[in-house]
């Protein structure tokens, strides 16, 4: 095994490869920023250059534009709250109250830090333990899913602070209840279109994420008086990289935890990116001390690292099944599986033992994607974070015409930017009443996961619910649900008992 | 066009009329130039890197590369399940001399379900171009070694085999397996379909146990099967296909059943029969150069090439056996 890792790096440093993983890193980061273009187009985009090269050169350009997608994506989630990927939603939430506060800087570097370390973490994981957990992630069953996808969605109680929890359970309700528009995956039946041929393939999540939170942002700072630039003058630390030693400390065990949270969750065929950020986030704000539980959803830097790490963990552990079995678990991956078909290469369990060295190759170049863009993208987050020093009336219209025209440019659909305006608006009413949007968007990305896992068990098990207790994975993965939901009101009333 | 401008050239050498034939020639150049194919507009309905999208795409690479055509241009177009596109052909017509919208199975079977108001007739079929067949797959330590096992369990109880596939009821998938178990004689209703929202996770899920039967394209698991993976029971096709020699095919084991998805391409309506003919000779021309041997292989497709009125009498047939199929379903009134 050693050999075929010193065979697949000598593959991997080579000059050439080292051009074309800075060139693929510095496109990728542009890319993933435009909001509608994630790492799936980014690397679909890139398979025609890569057909000339050698499979490592060609995975290591993809590696690089791969991972600079995913922390351009990040990056736009963060300085102006326009998530053009699921995967970064979770990114948003603790992000852009940190950019607001002037930290743009700051977050941008903790967001660097923390997707470097899940990549490295993972990639150290992947390297020791990619076939035996190959074998594991295949006992998963649908009814498993349905459990760890309910798990994910007490991520909401984060944003449920005082008498507001009523206000984020309607929300992630309505979001649910947004999901079910369209073809039905079971049935095959239409849904809540009105007969529209624009909503049988149902609401896009990147309509949804835009027109609720980027579009309604820009028109709620619209609302506002005054002239300032988004965020005040004084903020001299705006494009400031430093992290005190203090906070580095706080986050490193949230970073520790959600890497191999992240890397588990990524090796579930089913499972991924998306549903990884959400449990990271949901995770440490339950195991946070109760004051940097207040922090959550206003700036804390441990909910940015959570899902920032366990987004970049779980993208290296999608790479498990993929290499060792041959099954695309994620569309990155099923893209990524098609580009290395066409080189020849045909993942699964023989590749481990028949090519080493294109096997180790792979996943070097993966992690030499993941140490350039550190170095890459460090010096440019200063510049990245001037964005934001923009005067409002140029940085607004400029939000509103990306992520207008990031929406129109995927689905050349005039009908959804009529929608994206009507969902915006609405959006803005919401949010003058004090309705967050997080919930509304995490129950929307879920609702459809976790209906079509749970109608799938339903349909295996001939209707009856018994799955719920009868298979040891599901069991287990609810029971913790009902814990962690349980855990804050049994305190509450610890407290309260202790007091009177 | 060519061999006419050179009679009246030579008949009209006279200065005055010069500038006549200029004048006709100017004329002709253009109606030449519409005549002959020069770039073909892709139009895809789905989204980038999907199955259509690298068909397209791999089609457009190797005309211009061969020189067949000298430009290729491309345009996703997702939504309604393809009638998006469909509709935007239909209305633009005339505007789409060079567009060819590529298409599959899945065009019958949604104009059937009505999931868009328009069929293949409202287009200019042109020619299918590659194909995949239907195919029935196990767990590499599945009990089952052969079809005809499975056809005997499912007669003693059908309930008790589930069948993954990745489309939804009624989908392709679904359709290959009921097809299968109606060719045995048995009542394809009872096939116990349990639908996936993606290929891979179809194959998850049959690895995972839930599901005991993948009812799929071959290509789909071709390599998975290589890798020992899965076991290919069966295969719906005409004969077998030279990629798995060795698996035998539904018609061998005496169930007259087959199964073909189909990718092909369709022009706007109302362009003449003479374009829509050339088009499909380009296409003709292009099996025969080793760059679609290259892209061919690269993807793992299988030629099946049925042009015009041979691709029209092919889609009637497959629109009558899937209408009744899915009317025994119950997808059909």
């Amino acid at each position: 095994m050693v050999e075929g890792i010193l065979a697949g790096a000598a593959a991997a440093f080579t000059p050439l490869n080292i051009l074309l993983v800075f060139v693929g890193c510095f496109v990728g980061t542009f890319i993933g920023m435009l909001p509608g273009l994630g790492p799936i187009s980014a690397i679909a985009l890139m398979i025609p250059i890569t057909y000339g090269f050698d499979p490592a050169s060609g995975m290591i350009l993809m590696a690089g534009v791969y991972y600079g997608a995913v922390f351009g994506g990040s990056t736009s989630s963060i300085l102006i709250n326009a998530p053009g990927v699921a995967g970064t939603v979770a990114s948003s939430f603790d992000g852009y109250p940190l950019s607001q506060q002037g930290k743009a800087g700051k977050a941008l570097a903790i967001a660097a830090y923390s997707s470097f370390s899940g990549g490295t973490i993972a990639t150290v994981m992947l390297l020791v333990a990619a076939p035996a957990l190959a074998k594991v992630s295949l006992s998963f069953q649908s009814s498993d899913y349905f459990a760890l996808l309910v798990l994910g969605l007490t991520a909401v109680s984060a944003f449920a602070g005082k008498g507001e929890f009523l206000k984020a359970m309607m929300m992630t309700v309505l979001g649910l209840m947004l999901s079910t528009v369209g073809t039905d995956q079971s049935a095959g039946i239409q849904r809540f279109t009105f007969g529209r041929m624009d909503l049988i393939d149902g609401i896009s999540f990147l309509l949804l994420a835009m027109a609720s939170f980027a579009l309604s942002e820009a028109l709620m700072s619209v609302l506002k008086s005054g002239k300032e630039p988004a965020v005040k003058e004084s903020d001299h630390e705006l494009g400031s990289l430093r992290v005190t030693k203090k906070e580095l400390v706080e986050i490193a065990p949230v970073v520790g935890r959600s890497s191999i949270l992240g890397f588990l969750v990524g090796v579930l065929p089913g499972a991924g990116a998306t549903i990884a950020s959400f449990l990271a986030y949901g995770m440490e704000r339950n195991l946070a001390p109760s004051k940097a539980k207040e922090r959550f959803g206003k700036g804390s830097i441990r909910g940015l690292a959570a899902p920032e790490t366990a987004n970049n963990a779980a993208c290296s552990g999608s790479f498990v099944p993929l290499l060792t079995l041959g099954i695309p678990g994620s569309g990155t991956t099923a893209v990524m599986l098609g580009a290395l078909i066409a080189y020849g290469i045909q993942p699964g369990p023989r590749l481990f033992i028949d090519q080493p060295v294109v096997f180790w190759s792979v996943i070097i170049s993966m992690y030499v994607g993941n140490v350039f863009l550190l170095v890459l993208n460090l010096p440019l987050i200063p510049y990245i974070a001037k964005l934001l020093e923009l005067p409002r009336q140029i940085l607004v219209p400029m939000i509103l015409f990306f992520s207008l025209i990031g929406v129109y440019l995927v689905s050349f659909n005039t009908f959804d930017l009529i929608m994206m305006v009507f969902v915006a608006v609405v959006a803005v009413i919401l949010r003058l009443l004090n309705y967050p949007m997080a919930p509304m968007l995490l129950g929307f990305i879920l609702g459809g996961m976790i209906e079509d896992n749970l109608r799938r068990a339903l349909a295996i098990s001939d209707g009856s619910i018994s799955f719920l207790w009868q298979r040891p994975i599901t069991f287990s993965i609810l029971l913790l649900t009902v814990i962690l939901m349980a855990l804050p009101l049994f305190r509450g009333a610890l407290a309260r008992f202790k007091s009177t | 066009m060519k061999l006419i401008n050179q009679t009246i050239l030579h008949r009209a050498l006279s200065f005055p009329s010069l500038l006549l034939v200029s004048l006709v020639l100017l004329i002709a150049v253009p109606i030449e130039a519409q005549d002959s194919i020069k770039k073909i507009h892709f139009l895809v309905p789905g989204g980038a890197g999907g199955g259509w999208d690298t068909t397209a795409r791999g089609i457009g690479e190797v005309l211009t590369k061969t020189g067949l055509i000298a430009q290729a241009s491309y345009e996703n177009m997702s939504g309604g399940g393809s009638g998006k596109a469909i509709a935007h052909i239909i209305e633009t017509a005339r505007r789409q001399n060079n567009t060819l919208m590529v298409n599959s199975t899945p065009i019958v079977l949604r104009s059937l379900k009505r999931v868009f108001p328009q069929s293949f007739r409202d287009l200019t079929p042109i020619a299918a171009v590659i194909a995949d067949y239907g195919a029935l797959v196990v767990r590499k330590d599945s009990k089952y070694q052969d079809w005809n096992q499975v056809v005997r369990d499912f007669r003693a109880n059908p309930r008790k085999i589930r069948i993954a596939g990745g489309s939804v009821r009624g989908g392709m998938d679904h359709l290959v397996a009921a097809i299968a178990f109606q060719a045995a004689g048995e009542n394809p209703k009872k096939v116990r379909y349990i639908p996936y929202d993606a290929g891979g996770k179809a194959v998850a899920g049959l690895l995972s146990g839930e599901t005991q039967v993948l009812a799929t394209g071959v290509g789909e698991v071709l390599e998975l099967a290589k890798a020992g993976q899965v076991r290919i029971l069966v295969i719906a096709a005409e004969k077998r296909v030279a990629e798995a020699p060795t698996v035998p095919t539904l018609k061998e084991l005496g169930y007259n059943a087959i199964f073909v998805n189909w990718r092909g391409f369709f022009a706007a309506p109302g362009i003449s029969d003479q374009r829509a003919d050339k088009f499909a000779a380009i296409l003709k021309k292009m099996y025969s150069t080793p760059e679609w041997e290259a892209v061919r292989s690269r993807n793992g497709w299988v030629n099946l090439y049925k042009p015009r009125a041979e691709f029209v009498t092919f889609l009637e047939d497959q629109e009558r056996q899937m209408s009744a199929l899915m009317k025994k379903l119950g997808f059909l009134k």
